[in-house]
């Protein structure tokens, strides 16, 4: 579980996120849902240690990160996962590198152990006979599986996830979407997914909390984001024309 | 001064939170390659012109009949060895490795790489750019020294097939008041402008923001600041050591 507690980061005099407290329960798909520039990936960043909060703090199943000493940080970190927006691989390495480095860096398994893991991860995610190929060679879909692998590999107990399904078409979108929820499942894991995608919502919204603004205006999950009373919610949520039909 | 104290600090990072030992010997052994091995061609194509150009221009300058003509490879030596190798190189150096190493950290930056190994509670800082420094310190040096053979050879080569001296006067000069000295200054210029070089890059590169036209600019800051801190250090170590 990952507890949020009265977080706010200002660039100068730009206040990007204030106050926001939020809880993230295990188990479950928790999405952080807003226009662009309402503070979602900042929020974000703050949550994984990537920007220090200005006030406020960051709780990992009780354990405090924010203020915590570097030690106690990188203990944590070692239990997170996390697929960037632009996937985030590491150019000079082989797909098969990409996935298997933090099994280096972390672990002390054995070569036929970690090639075991990569090519476990590889298949849980839909990829085969793509282990030797460079990240200039995958298409923007796959290099999300491989991301999504990559955070996986080390069986992290948190996932996070920023704007999984950008630039993607909507059927791989739909792909990531349920490899995320079936990870989430399967692991038993707390994953924190950022998007203003309303399909992602639907589909994969255990908990959804809305920023506008820089600030939480809402609170709930897929099964009630449309019944909602909040003017800035329902703009953003019945948006396109599909939503207002289906409402 | 803002900068330079948080250069202090970027060092200070190296040094802290680091992986394990055989993981910076497998990083550093690349970085040797990137760094050492791929800068020999220009550095030795740079190294025998510089030593042709230095004989004719030394020898067109030294025209008295009172002047031995060993000494224009005496003068080419000492200016090769104080000067042209460790400092002219650096300069080629920055312009080389140092604007890759910029370019390099700037692009994994801005396409969130470096925010991925510290998710994974990896120094980035030391994971990245200590094996690169290490790297720089242990090739410029054997770079410095395969130029100033190569400088030598050059203006050798040079003597014999313009006519400017005989070989064998060439080789008297060069073996003419040597000072042994003078080859401990090159090496200890060479080791701090391979720091300067490869740390100014880094820290230039490592703290990008923004996208391909900043890594550019980053990559042209890190040459810029790299050759003036060279020539600013070039300076300080002549005053400290030879004056």
């Amino acid at each position: 579980m990952i507890e949020i507690q009265r977080v706010s980061k200002s660039f100068g005099d730009n206040d990007v996120i204030q106050d926001i407290s939020a809880t993230f329960e295990k188990g479950k798909t928790n999405l952080i849902i807003g226009s662009s520039g309402t503070g979602k990936s900042v929020l974000l960043k703050c949550i994984v240690g990537l920007l220090k909060p200005d006030s406020g703090d960051v709780l990992y199943d009780g354990r405090e990160f924010t203020h915590a000493d570097k030690e106690l940080q990188t203990d944590i970190r070692r239990e997170m996962g996390m697929l960037f927006q632009g996937s985030a691989l590491f150019d000079s390495m082989t797909v098969e590198q990409n996935v298997m480095f933090p099994l280096n860096i972390l672990t002390k398994m054995k070569l036929p152990e970690k090639l075991e893991r990569v090519n476990f991860c590889l298949e849980r995610v839909g990829l085969q006979n793509v282990n030797k190929l460079m990240p200039s060679e995958i298409s923007g879909g796959m290099k999300k599986r491989v991301g999504i692998a990559r955070s996986i590999v080390n069986k992290p107990n948190y996932l996070f996830c920023d704007e999984p399904n950008s630039g993607l078409d909507p059927q791989t979108s739909i792909l990531i979407d349920e490899l995320i929820k079936e990870i989430t499942l399967e692991y038993d894991i707390t994953t924190v997914v950022v998007t203003h995608d309303m399909n992602s919502v639907i589909e994969i919204g255990d908990k959804v909390i809305f920023l506008y603004k820089g600030k939480k205006l809402w609170e709930g999950s897929n099964k009630n984001i449309t019944d909602s009373n909040v003017k800035e919610l329902n703009d953003f949520v019945f948006a396109n024309r599909m939503m207002r039909e289906f409402k | 001064m803002e900068q330079f104290g948080k250069f202090l600090l970027f060092l200070g990072q190296l040094f802290v939170r680091r992986e394990n030992f055989t993981t910076y010997v497998r990083l550093t052994v690349d970085e040797c390659i990137k760094v050492g091995y791929n800068s020999l061609f220009i550095v030795s194509i740079v190294s025998v012109f510089m030593g042709a150009v230095t004989t004719i221009q030394t020898a067109f300058n030294l025209v008295s009949p009172l002047i031995p003509a060993p000494v224009i490879s005496l003068v080419v030596r000492d200016m090769t060895i104080l000067e042209l190798s460790p400092t002219i190189i650096a300069i080629i150096y920055a312009g080389k490795v140092g604007s890759n190493i910029a370019g390099e950290l700037g692009t994994m930056r801005i396409t969130e790489q470096i925010d991925a190994l510290e998710v994974m509670g990896i120094n980035a800082t030391s994971y990245l750019v200590l094996p690169k420094i290490v790297a720089s310190i242990l090739m410029y040096p054997m770079l410095v020294s395969i130029s100033g053979f190569l400088t030598i050879f050059g203006g050798y080569v040079t003597s014999l097939v313009t006519g400017v001296m005989t070989g064998t006067d060439y080789v008297i000069g060069i073996r003419m008041e040597f000072f042994e000295f003078n080859i401990y200054f090159a090496l200890i210029k060479a080791f701090v402008f391979a720091f300067l070089i490869a740390s100014i890059s880094a820290f230039k590169g490592y703290f990008t923001s923004g996208g391909a036209l900043e890594v550019g600019q980053s990559s042209t800051a890190a040459v810029v600041s790299s050759c003036i801190g060279v020539l600013l250090a070039d300076y300080l170590l002549a005053q400290l050591l030879l004056g």
